[in-house]
Parts: C-alpha cells; structure tokens; sequence
C-alpha cells in the first residue's frame, strides 16, 4: 500500500467477495498470455517523499536559473515578476483539482475565470472574442491558420521572417496536415519587407502572418501590412507580445483579424519552456470557427446569472471529423493566472511598466552599442527586446559573461544565418539601471577579452 | 433526502456572480511600478504606432483581487474536496509533493533557451523521464514535447504520415472503432485524412472482421485505445495488430485508459507502433480546471526517426568536455516541432517526482486497486440499482466502466443527465455522461485507486437514494440540482446568442 | 412543438427532412423526428441563395447545444430563397418545424426526383 492508495487486508477480503473473485489477479484474467508482462516493469523501487524530494532538489541545484544570474535573455519567454498572490491562488484546491467545467453547476468558479479572462485578452487585443486559451504562443499560431483554412478555404499561407522561429517552424509542421503550402517573407533591414509582402499576394493566400514586435524586438507596421494582406482578401494573423500592448496599438485597432501569442509574461513562470498558455482573439465573425474552449455568460433556472461552455459543438467531441480544432483542454489554470496577473497590474500598472521597459530598454540599447566591438543590427523603434552585433564570436562571448554571473542574451545565429554575430537582449521590469550598468561592464570585459585573442590569432 | 429542500438557497447562492471588471474602483492599484531610474527620452515610438487609451483592465487593490478570487473558488467543485468518478478522466489524487519540488527555483525559474551546459539538471530529467516512460509503454523512443493527449494524438498521426511518405506512399484514411473519444476524429482530419469507422462486436471489442474489410492499402494507420472506453480489454489485440501490419498501416495507441494495465501488459507489447500518455490523467498532474497537461509520445523504431525535434539526447562521457545531455536539433527525418521550446517541463517535473515515489511496484500497485475498485464500484451498483442502471457490456471491467441509464429512463421517467445533477446535490461530482456515444444514457465511471472503499460505498447509497426517490416523484430530480450556487443553466440561450465577456 | 405531427401533403425523404413542392419551387425542412433528436436548435448557418444542391446530399448543417446535424435535400435544385429569420429565431426550427422553421425555397431540377420521396405515411411507418 503506497500513500495514495488505502486497500487494508480487510478492505481486500471484503471487496474481493463483493465481486465474486478470490484475487485481484483474477481481474486481469481478460488480458491474453501472449501479451503479458512476466517480469516486473524495470525501474527502481519507489522512493519516500523526503528522498524524492532530495533528488528533485540535487537536480534543481545543477540548473542555472534566473535566481542565480542577471538574465537578459527573452526571445519568446520572459523573465518578469510574478506577484505571491497568483502563486497563492493557482495553488488552492478548487483552481487546481478540478476537470474541464461539464457540470457547470458545480464548476461556476472555474468558469466565471474563463469569462474574466476573456474579457481581460479581448480588451488588450481590441478583438471583441476570445476563446478560454490555448497551449502556448507557437501553436496557437498553428490555430489560427487552421481557422484561415476553414474561413476562405485557400491552400497558401504567407508568414514574415520575423515571427519567431518555433512558430515559423511549427506553422511548417502542422501544415502539411492542413494541406497547406508556406512561404516566408523576407526582412528588409529589420522588418517584414512590405514589397515582398506584396509579391507573394494573391487570391490563393488565405492568411498573412506577422509578429509585434517581431523577433528582433522591432516595432511593425502592422496597420500597412493589414492593408496589403486585407487588398488581396488574405486575413492577418498576428503574435503580440502581450506585455507590450500598455504602450502599443492593440492589434484589433490596426485591422488584425486574429490575435495569437505567447501568455507566459502574464503571471506565469519560465518552468524551462512550459506549462504556459497561449492567447487566441478574433472579429466577431470567426466566433463559431475559433479553436479551443469558450465561456459564455447566461441565466440559471431562477434567473441568476451563471456561466457555461458554449458553442460546444465547434469542439471535438460533438463535431468529430468537422470540429474547428481538436483541443480539448484550455490551459485553464495558467489562464487563471494570467487574468489574476492582469488584475493585478491594472488600467494603469499595464502603461506603467510597458514605459518602463521602453525606457529601460531604450538605455541598454544607448549604454550597450556604445561598448567598443558592439554595435546596433538595427535602428528600428523597439519596446523590450533588441538586437546587438559582436565584433566577436557570440557563444563565446555568452559564455564569458554567463562565468561572470550574467546571461548576456539569445544568440541570433542559433536561428537566423544571417545574423550570426547577432545577440537578442531582452528587458523586463526586474532588470535595474544598475543591472544593465554591470551587464554592459561584463559584456565590454567579453568582448574585449575575446578580441585580444582574435588579433592575438589564438583560435577557438 | 427524499424531500425537495425547503428554501435551499444559501447567501452565496443569493449573491450575484459579479466579475472583477465590476470591482475595485479608477485609481485603486495592487501593483507598483519600481521608480525609473533611467533617463526618460521622447518619441521611442511614433504616435502612429502608439495605443490611444489604455485598456480597460481592473483597478483595484491586493485585497479586493484576492477576496474576489478566493470567494470564486468557493463556487467550484473539486478533487480534493469530494469524489470525481468522471469516466476516462482518471480523476486520481495529485500529490502536493509534486507542487513543491516544481516550485523549486531551480526548475521553475529555468528560461527554456539556457544553454545546455547550464540545465543539466532539467535535461537529465527529462531524459530519465524518457526512459521511464519507454519502459511502461514498452517502445523505446520517447519525445517529451506534445502539450496534452490530443496534441500527441495529432503528433501520432503526423508521424504516420512522415513514415508513409518516407516510403514513397500516399494513404489516405485513419480507422477508429465507433467508441473512440471525439479528439481522433477531429485530429484526423487536421491531419489531412479521412476518418473510416470501425464497428463494434457484440462484446464491445472491435468487430475483426469489420477491420478486416476496411484495412487495406489506403490505410494509414488505426488508432485505438486498450482497454477501451468501455473498460473492457479487447482480447483480439493480437489479431488485430496483426491485420493492421499486414497491410502496413501503423497502429496508434490513446493512452487515456493506461492506469488499467501498468505491471500486466505494454501497449509496444501488444503491437501498438505510436503511444501517447496523458500525464494529466495517468500521472497526477493536476487538471487545473481544464489545463495545463502534457501528452507525450513513445514509438517504435521504424517510427523514431520522425519523431519532433528537438530530442533530449545523452552523450558518453568522454566526449571531449560537451555536455552529458543535450538537445539533439540534427534529425533530418524529424515531422519537426509541434510547439515553442521543448515541452511543458514544469509537468514533467511532476511525473518524474511521481514515478520516482512510487517506482516499479508502485506502479504496477496503481493498476491493480484501479481495476479493483473499479470492479466493487460495479459490483455493488449491480447490487443495489442493476436492474435500473445495467452494465451495458460485458460482466467485470478494468478501470472503468459504462452503465446504461435506458432501463432507467423507460421505468422511473429520468434520465442521466437528472441522475447526474441530483448527484451534484449529494456532495459528488457525477461520472461522465452520455459518452461512449455507443451506449444509450451512457454513465461511464471510473473511480481510480486513490479513493478508499468507504467512499466507493457513499457513492453507491447516494446513486440508490436517488433512484428510491425517482420511483416516488422523479420531479425532483428532473430540477436538480438545489443546493448548488447556481441551478441548471440556459446553454441554448448561451449557444444562440453568445455573451462571451464582459461589456465594458 | 410538443406533439409529434407529420402533415399530409407533404413529400418526406428518409433523412427526415420534408418538401412541399409548389410548380416548380419546393420548400426544404426538417421533420418533427429530426428536430426533437437535435434538441432546441441554436444555429442554422443557411447556403447561398443561387447555389445547387442535389437530391440525398447535405446543403447546411442545424446546431443544437450538443449536436450538429446534416440537412439533407430531399431534391435537386436551385436556391432561390432562405429563411433569414432563422438567423434571429433559431428555435422555430423546433416550435413550427414545418412552418415557420421552413429552410430553403429551391427551383426543382429534375420532378422524376419526386418519385423517389415518400408520403406521409410510408414516412411515419418508417420511423417505428
């Protein structure tokens, strides 16, 4: 009997009479000799708490995480604070023990955070509908060109350089089930080139996809790029950097059809790449063809207000072969966090900090390219995230300043073969002057120091 | 409680359900900015570009969020307070342990994109993870990055079609047996295939001859889960692995029911090419209301080399100072992502706490009171109510089973759905309804092996009283349920014209 | 509507759906059967008026909360009206299935099509 389990010898006897077998091995009679397991399953003995707790521990310890350095590393996944009270509520029994809401009598908790949060991504995206969450960031761009496909039924997709790569890579992916060809829109400069976007339009292009900011932390023009896509019947899909929607135009407003991205800057933690969720906003026409879980408000049987799931037969388990996705779950509780997240920084706190990193990042910029051997890849208005040239070999140059306690950033060349002396630093509320100050101080010591061995001809 | 409650409603019921947008009030706050502390510069961004009005988020302070969140809580039912028997759920206790050793730092604050040398710790997790999970599936070749069971199920069929195409072939339909959960037709067709049913025998096995007919060169694979959503283990699994391979398609294991068969049988063992796992059912990870989960894969080796990328990888030891475990990116072969970063880590972190608590006899444990409290649960509702609610296949089950609430129906005047939410007023959470579509008023069930025989017997007086107190006056449990925060909901209203966020 | 009804006059296709063949215009719906399996109806999402549909194949799809159906054309033809209002009122689809819950008016293509539908009776025969 481990500690999950409660069956006393007692319990045995008794149970084993009521269904009428003398063992539990009896139970398994059904299962055929032929594909049985006759050895034990080869793994080690299960361990008590304290030492599975130990070994979780040890394997913590050798992990660098933003607790033990100055992290200024972004590219899709942010280092921000997140406040004790979301820790709190994402831990309590009814938001963390529960399934999906299918008695909805019992679960009007769980959905009424749907519905706030909701609202909560519909008013940061100006979209007036939002589904309860997807996965994450990538996938839910893979979403949204399914809803494309289901929307005008055109087999070509059309996405910019500049979305990040995992979702680049993923949309690929996922398209050859959708049956659906991809093509890439080359940067000019740092952003999506409006000429080549131009180009690759035509009545067979069912979506445009772009990111705000895109990759290299520049600023689009996504009101010009709606227009192009929208002359030639396309609609636009764009990933938003949530955090920077206090400062910049929601999307919505610009002519954005449909909203994606990653949800992970609001209230979630890192975790090395998940769980997280991903956000999903749309015009009001795409209602019934939107992916995923979506709460709606509605009366009970003596008139009070409540919630429930709706528009359930878009989901897979009513329309099988013609559902609009085949998800079924949401990320429900990092939603919760998310919108306890929002609520937090508030009407205001979301401008607040969205200048802050603006300016914050404004001064890296300045204070960084200024180092000798490090100049700017780009001079394009960026927000949180920007990119910076080495006149050394990047990793080395990373791995310098990570020995030196700071994590320098994404090295471009990882990605984009274009930009392999290219280096992505990224900025959040938690990174002070004083930060950046000591970051530009180690990054100038690595640089130099990797320069001297340059000119000095030692090879790597 | 035969009697309809009198008054019933409490103060929390009375109190309107108010939204957090219709709190707080303009200027209160929870969150301070920390001051700036660098120059301020104008024009960052030009006008054009820049939001006009901020948008209408929330004011309001720390204690009116948490007093607004918590008295929510409190109107959901879950786990840890009551009994959850939803059928094909595997609604089992998650230990808090695992909340714990997830929060640690080292693993929680970790950015996805630290190089390798610097998440040794997490890649050595997830690689001992992959090795666990290979054994229990019995195929050696695990990708931990599919974010949930339906997302490993569109991985499994998109490695169907790598592998068919990497033979110079083009199928064209997936079978799936008539029972199946409605994800793997959906994700069938987001594959680009065309869904064929399979019928069912009259044990609730798939019908061999059906798939005999069907099977033929244009099947790319047949997805199926053993035991089946009836609970009940199909004994032609052999044959039916057999049939499937003559014709070369691949066979694709649902790992939704896996907790009926860990230490007695594995899915490679039975044939099965592609297995997906729900962490979130079999391995404790707590479903949060819907979410997070993870659904990763195992595979053979004829399917391995299209596996995501990237893999987690291990390099021998003397391999001039790289580190021991990696992220392998060079599978040129590899259907490619299906997500940002490498997984939802923070749910792997969770299992891999779980498998290492409970280990091989664990394990194997967790089966056998599954399956056992499975059968008490249906020998005692046999008992009590069989001739209202039979079995509607078979005479033992697995894990799980499915009774028919037809008979009932037809005698007493209620139907499932009644019985489900008259249960809702006896402190439950009901089993899942009207699913497996195969059966009529289907009540599946699935108890797990973390609840204690006391409960399972709660749970069959409750069902008893509610059918006594049908034959009396079945209006009463056509209204139910009464002592919920809300009563039964308009979800026609909600579907016609849809109200999904707040007006602001 | 509470009663089961299956009016004369009618022409019925075995997908439960009717027509009432007026000249050369027939109207298209769903029978009693239909819209009491579906349960109360929130959406019907109409085709163009101008574009064919053929006799046994499906020309829209009618949502309940919990399911969706096919609508099957009893004939061939051509639309040359929809029920707008079923925009506003889904639900007359179950309150007057074959009135004000009517579908499509359609220009028959083929009348020989007529032969293959059944009365009402041959209909409600074939449901018990």
């Amino acid at each position: 009997m481990s500690g999950y389990t409660a069956v006393t010898p007692e319990d045995l006897e008794l149970m084993l009479a009521a269904i009428g077998v003398e063992s539990i091995e009896q139970l398994f009679d059904g299962i055929p000799a032929g594909v049985r397991l006759d050895r034990p399953i080869d793994l080690p003995p299960g361990d008590p708490e304290q030492a599975v707790y130990a070994e979780l521990h040890r394997l913590a310890a050798r992990n660098t995480s933003t607790e033990d350095e100055l992290c200024f590393l972004g590219a899709g996944m942010y280092d921000h604070y997140v406040p004790a009270i979301v820790d709190m509520l994402m831990s309590r029994s009814e938001y963390l023990t529960p399934y999906t809401p299918y008695q909805p009598e019992v679960s009007q908790g769980g959905l009424q955070v749907m519905f706030e949060y909701q609202t909560a991504i519909s008013e940061l995206t100006g979209l007036p509908v939002s589904n309860a969450s997807l996965y994450e960031g990538p996938s839910a761009v893979g979403a949204a060109a399914y809803l494309a496909k289901l929307a005008n039924g055109r087999r070509r997709l059309v996405v910019s350089r500049g979305v990040h790569p995992h979702s680049r890579e993923t949309l690929d992916t996922l398209a050859v089930g959708y049956g659906m060809a991809v093509d890439e829109i080359a940067l000019d400069g740092a952003a999506t080139d409006l000429d080549a976007l131009r180009a690759a339009l035509g009545d067979d292009v069912g979506a445009v996809i772009i990111q705000q900011p895109n990759f290299l932390g520049a600023i689009e023009e996504v009101q010009t790029l709606c227009a192009a896509a929208h002359e030639h019947g396309a609609l636009v899909i764009c990933s938003v950097d949530p955090l920077t929607l206090g400062v910049l135009e929601a999307p919505g407003a610009q002519g954005v059809d449909v909203c994606v991205g990653e949800g992970q800057t609001l209230g979630n933690r890192l975790d090395f790449g998940g769980p997280s969720f991903g956000f999903f906003a749309a015009t009001e026409k795409h209602l019934r063809s939107m992916p995923g879980r979506i709460a709606g408000e509605t009366t009970d049987a003596d008139g009070r207000r409540g919630f429930v799931l709706t528009l359930q037969t878009r989901e897979q388990h009513i329309r099988r072969e013609k559902a609009t996705s085949n998800i079924c779950t949401s990320q429900a509780l990092n939603a919760l966090g998310g919108v306890v997240y929002l609520s937090w920084l508030g009407r205001r706190g979301i401008v607040e900090l969205g200048e802050l990193m603006l300016q914050r990042t404004h001064y890296a910029r300045e204070t960084l390219s200024a180092l000798d051997g490090v100049s700017r890849l780009h001079d394009l208005p960026v927000v949180r995230e920007f990119a910076l040239r080495l006149d050394a070999p990047v990793d080395r140059v990373v791995e310098r300043c990570a020995a030196a306690g700071v994590n320098a950033g994404y090295a471009l060349g990882r990605s984009y073969d274009e930009y392999s002396d290219g280096l992505l630093v990224a900025i959040t509320e938690q990174r002070s002057r004083a930060d950046i100050d000591r970051f530009a101080e180690v990054l100038g010591n690595a640089v130099a120091a990797e320069c001297a061995l340059q000119d000095a001809g030692v090879t790597a | 409680m035969s009697t309809i409650p009198e008054g019933g409603a409490t103060a929390q019921q009375r109190e309107r359900a108010t939204t957090i947008f219709e709190k707080g009030a303009p200027g209160r706050r929870a969150f301070t900015a920390p001051p700036l502390d660098v120059p301020a510069v104008d024009g960052l961004i030009p006008a054009r570009m820049r939001r006009g009005e901020p948008p209408l988020l929330p004011e309001a302070s720390e204690p009116e969020i948490v007093r607004h969140y918590v008295n929510l809580s409190k109107r959901n039912f879950d786990l840890d307070s009551g009994f959850y028997p939803l059928g094909s759920c595997t609604m089992k206790h998650n230990p808090r342990l695992h909340e714990r050793v997830a929060a640690l730092p080292g693993h929680a604050r970790l950015h996805p994109l630290q190089v390798p040398r610097r998440a040794q710790g997490a890649l050595e997790l997830m690689f001992r993870l992959q090795e666990a999970l290979a054994e229990i599936a019995g195929l050696p070749h695990v990708s931990l990055q599919p974010s949930a069971g339906s997302h490993g199920e569109l991985a499994g069929v998109l490695l169907t079609r790598a592998y068919h195409a990497d033979r110079g072939e083009q199928r064209t339909k997936v079978l799936t047996p008539d029972s199946a959960h409605g994800t793997n037709p959906a994700t069938v067709t987001m594959a680009g295939y065309e869904v064929v049913k399979v019928s069912l025998d009259a044990a609730g096995g798939v019908d061999v001859e059906d798939l005999r007919a069907k099977a033929d060169e244009h099947t790319a694979c047949l997805m199926l889960t053993n035991p089946s959503t009836l609970g009940i283990f199909d004994p032609n699994i052999q044959e039916i692995s057999a049939i499937v391979h003559r014709v070369g398609a691949t066979l694709y294991y649902d790992g939704a029911n896996l907790n009926a068969i860990m230490g007695y049988s594995r899915p490679g063992d039975m044939g099965f090419d592609i297995v997906h796992f729900n962490l979130h059912k079999t391995f404790t990870q707590p479903h949060g209301g819907g979410g997070p989960g993870a659904g990763p894969i195992a595979v053979s080796e004829r399917i391995a080399p299209f596996l995501p990328r990237p893999q987690v990888s291990h390099r021998p030891p003397d391999n001039g100072g790289l580190p021991t475990f990696h992220l392998d990116y060079d599978r040129p072969k590899s259907i490619g992502r299906l997500r940002g970063f490498q997984g939802n880590y923070g749910v792997l972190v969770r299992t891999y706490a779980y498998i290492r608590s409970l280990g091989a006899e664990g394990l194997k444990e967790v089966s056998e009171v599954a399956v056992l409290n499975a059968n008490y649960l249906l020998a005692r509702l046999r008992d009590e109510v069989g001739e209202h609610l039979p079995l509607a296949f078979g005479e033992r089950c697995m894990h799980e089973f499915v009774l028919s609430g037809a008979p009932l129906k037809k005698a007493l005047g209620i139907r499932t759905l009644d019985l489900a939410k008259r249960l809702l007023d006896h402190g439950m959470h009901p089993p899942t309804v009207y699913f497996p579509l195969v059966v009529e008023e289907a009540l599946l069930i699935e108890p797990t092996e973390t609840e204690t025989r006391e409960t399972l017997d709660a749970f069959v007086a409750a069902i008893a009283a509610i059918v006594r107190e049908a034959a009396e006056d079945p209006q009463i449990a056509r209204n139910a349920p009464y002592t919920t925060p809300v009563r039964r909901l308009d979800e026609a209203g909600a579907a016609k014209r849809p109200r999904v966020r707040q007006a602001l | 509507m509470a009663e089961a009804s299956y009016p004369e006059g009618l022409l019925y296709h075995p997908e439960h759906d009717w027509a009432l063949v007026d000249g050369d215009i027939a109207t298209f719906g769903i029978t009693w059967f239909a819209q009491e399996a579906l349960g109360e109806v929130v959406f019907f999402d109409p085709p163009e008026v101008g574009s064919s549909v053929t006799a046994s194949e499906f020309y829209a799809e009618v949502e309940s909360v919990k399911a969706v159906s096919d609508v099957i054309a009893p004939l061939s033809g051509e639309i040359v009206e929809v029920n707008v209002g079923l925009a506003d009122t889904p639900e007359a689809i179950n309150e007057e299935p074959y009135g004000g819950g009517w579908m499509v008016k359609v220009k028959l293509s083929d009348r020989s099509e007529l032969e293959a539908l059944l009365d009402r009776d041959a209909y409600v025969s074939g449901l018990s």
